[in-house]
């Protein structure tokens, strides 16, 4: 299908774009890379009247370490996440889970901010921004906000951000050296959205966590960060208190039904990737017995 | 609000200046305005990978790009490409292995296999695969398509000094 009808404004600078985003508000979209806005434009699942082009403005691109903080810029492509040695270096979990984005005529188009602003519940970045405890920076026609990631995801392809607002940046801690991660989706060809994924980072201490964040995605209409990895921090890891982390997950797990899972299904896949990553990130084949997908 | 939007750019080398609505996508002004037919369209959200192009040197979905973006870009078609010479050899690597079948995903292939021989000189068959894995072929002829470009990589890295 195509797209119905719309007016087009090529923004020239970023306070160009809020100036219009004050003008026009809710009528109008950000187009930055538009591998999510387009497809959802070409489905008639959404007719802006006026499509607000971010795409040139330079200034809201690449990638800079700086004190301990990773900033990416909004309009940052997934591909050049995937290239960039910064964020090899200081969030490893990222280039991981970067490679799972989609295709490469995708990757070199979408951006990080556009991902972040489209809040798909089976994408793959929302998670890993809970996970490496991202704060997204938005300005608006009131100056800058800065919104810590957990709170910045509201529903299916819905946000924090208000209408004037713009995403313009994503400030990560550098992740500790001694930090380890764990990235894994099912999904039905590489590069499709997930039927269930996780995005993990925790560090290992004499075979135990010290510290694991689970950002589950496409578990729920946003991304979650599981309360259950509170049962396996600081304890030494048995099969039993595995089993009650599973149990915790089972509790807080919400998740929707479409034309690729039964919500079972995808209770089932969840567990069966905390499973993985905890036997995954402590070396222990031992506790993956009789968590199979 | 709608209207019409000047733009200009180069395509196959040729400079190329219209007036287009926002809403029309460049694979349709590649198709429609210019006559370069060979970029298909298929799905149109983005899945099977029918309308690669390159923009800028880089493979992009032409049905994701509205034609006003790509001013001031350089897009490169299968017709460009073809005419070049660039790919003379994967087009006969993709013959001579029946890759072609009813031949309607192998523009997309083809600029696609091409952009993962420009990345890597030895990819193996699970890289092809993966960088293959955005273009879809409805009859299914994955397997020979992966055959001729494994063949393209050989007889490629058999030219080298």
């Amino acid at each position: 299908m195509k797209a119905s009808a719309f007016a087009y404004a090529r923004a020239t600078s970023v306070a160009n774009a809020l100036e219009l985003l004050t003008a026009h508000g809710d009528k109008a979209r950000v187009l930055s890379g538009g591998q999510s806005l387009l497809p959802a434009m070409n489905l008639r699942l959404i007719s802006p009247e006026l499509i607000i082009d971010i795409g040139e403005l330079a200034e809201l691109r690449g990638v800079a370490v700086k004190e301990g903080v990773l900033t990416i810029g909004a309009l940052t492509r997934h591909v050049d996440l995937l290239k960039s040695s910064e964020i090899a270096a200081h969030a490893p979990l990222l280039t991981e889970a970067v490679a799972h984005v989609a295709h490469p005529a995708i990757r070199n188009r979408g951006t990080i901010g556009g991902s972040l602003a489209h809040a798909d519940p089976a994408s793959e970045l929302p998670a890993c921004m809970l996970t490496l405890e991202a704060i997204l920076i938005a300005r608006g026609p009131g100056g800058e906000r800065r919104i810590p990631a957990a709170k910045f995801f509201t529903g299916i392809y819905e946000t924090a951000l208000g209408p004037q607002e713009l995403l313009v940046a994503i400030e990560l801690p550098v992740s500790p050296g001694s930090a380890t991660h764990f990235f894994h989706e099912f999904a039905r060809r590489h590069g499709d959205y997930a039927i269930v994924g996780l995005a993990a980072q925790a560090v290992v201490r004499d075979g135990r966590f010290a510290d694991l964040r689970l950002g589950f995605f496409a578990v729920g209409d946003r991304p979650l960060l599981a309360g259950a990895a509170g049962k396996l921090v600081d304890v030494a890891i048995t099969s039993g208190v595995l089993s009650g982390a599973l149990s915790a997950l089972d509790e807080e797990l919400d998740p929707l039904e479409d034309q690729q899972a039964t919500p079972a299904m995808r209770r089932h896949l969840a567990k069966v990737l905390l499973a993985r990553c905890v036997s995954a990130l402590l070396g222990r084949p031992d506790l993956l017995s009789g968590a199979t997908a | 609000m709608t209207t019409a939007v000047a733009i200009s750019f180069v395509v196959n080398g040729e400079h190329i200046e219209a007036s287009v609505l926002p809403r029309l996508n460049l694979a349709d002004f590649l198709r429609e305005y210019l006559k370069l037919t060979g970029t298909h369209v298929g799905c149109e959200h983005g899945v099977c990978g029918a309308c690669t192009v390159r923009v800028n040197g880089d493979i992009v979905r032409s049905c994701l790009l509205l034609a006003v973006q790509a001013h001031n870009a350089t897009v490169e078609t299968i017709e460009g490409v073809s005419d070049s010479g660039e790919i003379a050899d994967l087009q006969s690597a993709f013959r001579d292995r029946n890759a072609l079948q009813c031949g309607f995903c192998t523009p997309g292939m083809l600029m696609a296999a091409q952009d993962l021989l420009k990345q890597s000189l030895s990819p193996n068959r699970q890289q092809i695969r993966e960088h293959l894995s955005g273009n879809y072929c409805r009859c299914t002829g994955y397997q020979a398509i992966v055959d001729a470009i494994e063949t393209t990589v050989r007889t490629r890295a058999g030219r080298l000094p």
